[in-house]
């Protein structure tokens, strides 16, 4: 096992015990700090900022919606934390020279070609039906999975089995298939 | 910004900086995941998860800190979990993960971040349907593995470990 990948990243036992240190101290900071424990999440930062843009042009339509009104829609930590994993992620692939202009993901593109339009189809669809899932779950990989798991709430492990579950088959089905 | 606004702020510099490090944010190590033919994430994840549990163990022991579970809704947790991975294999990222790519230059992440914004728009809009069928089916509450199964943390704990560690093994075994 090494300390370093291939292009120059972190092993990844590493980086992810690191982000279980970071977990454990932002819990602590948050209860010190905020007076309320917070944990690592991020898929309700999208039902805030989708509340923020609809606001924009009905304000009353977000008002009298339950579901916003529930999430409460406002620019909190987790929104702030959601925007810092932005700027996190830029200082460490430019510190590394990892940073990449790509517009269409390897992968993607051995299974549907080069097109952008059918990548931005795809994210779309996936992404839309992906957000869908993960708020009736009540959280994403990092507060049902990362999160949940760590806490050892019951919610977490089944959320986290279902989502890979889930992510397996169709994955198989979509880029397992040898291109023709 | 406020205090609450600048420690989420700082608290997510660091988890996109070590999410980048970890080379987790790529379309491909994900759907690699799904493939079973690159588990870096789950190296990542369940890494994270081994030591942050023995923390907010320790730290919800001594009642510093106070756990939140998620409701253990079945529908919800069943249905919304299977359709979060439909389209995450689909879409290549998660959420958190698909503003970090953004962040290292795979700019084609916007799309994936305007169809979740789609997606929370239409589950709001959703949400009092769903809220008087799926969620209403079986809730167990906001439930944890130890009181469920009536043994110590600690032993959940040490089995994980365990659990995980295999699966460790396992991944280094196959180079995966």
């Amino acid at each position: 096992m090494k300390w370093k990948t291939d292009d120059g990243g972190w092993n990844p036992y590493l980086a992810g015990a690191l982000v279980g240190l970071l977990a454990v101290a932002s819990a602590f900071a948050t209860t010190k700090i905020l007076k309320k424990t917070s944990f690592l999440g991020a898929s309700t930062t999208f039902v805030r900022a989708a509340g923020l843009i609809e606001k924009t042009v009905a304000a009353g339509h977000v008002t009298a919606n339950e579901y916003f009104t529930k999430e409460k829609v406002r620019v909190d930590w987790q929104f702030m934390l959601v925007l810092g994993i932005l700027i996190g992620a830029l200082v460490g692939s430019i510190s590394d020279g990892s940073f990449k202009l790509e517009s269409v993901p390897p992968t993607w593109e051995k299974r549907f070609g080069p097109s952008i339009i059918k990548r931005a189809i795809g994210a779309i669809v996936g992404g839309a039906v992906s957000m869908i899932g993960a708020r009736m779950a009540d959280g994403c990989p990092s507060g049902n999975g990362l999160s949940g798991m760590m806490q050892l709430s019951v919610s977490g492990f089944v959320a986290l089995a279902m989502f890979f579950g889930g992510g397996l088959i169709v994955a198989h089905f979509v880029y397992g298939r040898r291109p023709s | 910004m406020t205090a609450e606004q600048g420690l989420g702020m700082i608290t997510g510099i660091l988890f996109g900086f070590l999410l980048q490090k970890g080379r987790v944010l790529r379309f491909d190590k994900q759907v690699g995941a799904m493939l079973l033919k690159d588990m870096t994430i789950f190296k990542f994840m369940l890494s994270a998860i081994l030591v942050g549990m023995i923390g907010i163990l320790i730290l919800s022991n001594a009642k510093v800190i106070t756990l939140s579970h998620k409701p253990m809704n079945l529908g919800a947790v069943l249905i919304g979990g299977g359709l979060f991975g439909i389209g995450w294999a689909i879409m290549g990222f998660c959420p958190g993960t698909s503003i970090g790519a953004l962040g290292e230059g795979r700019w084609h992440a916007v799309f994936a971040i305007l169809g979740m914004l789609t997606g929370a728009a239409i589950y709001a809009e959703l949400y009092p349907t769903i809220k008087s069928t799926i969620l209403t089916w079986k809730d167990f509450g906001k439930i944890g593995l130890p009181e469920t199964l009536g043994v110590s943390p600690w032993i959940v704990v040490v089995a994980l470990w365990v659990i995980i560690l295999g699966f460790f093994v396992w991944f280094e075994k196959k180079r995966l």
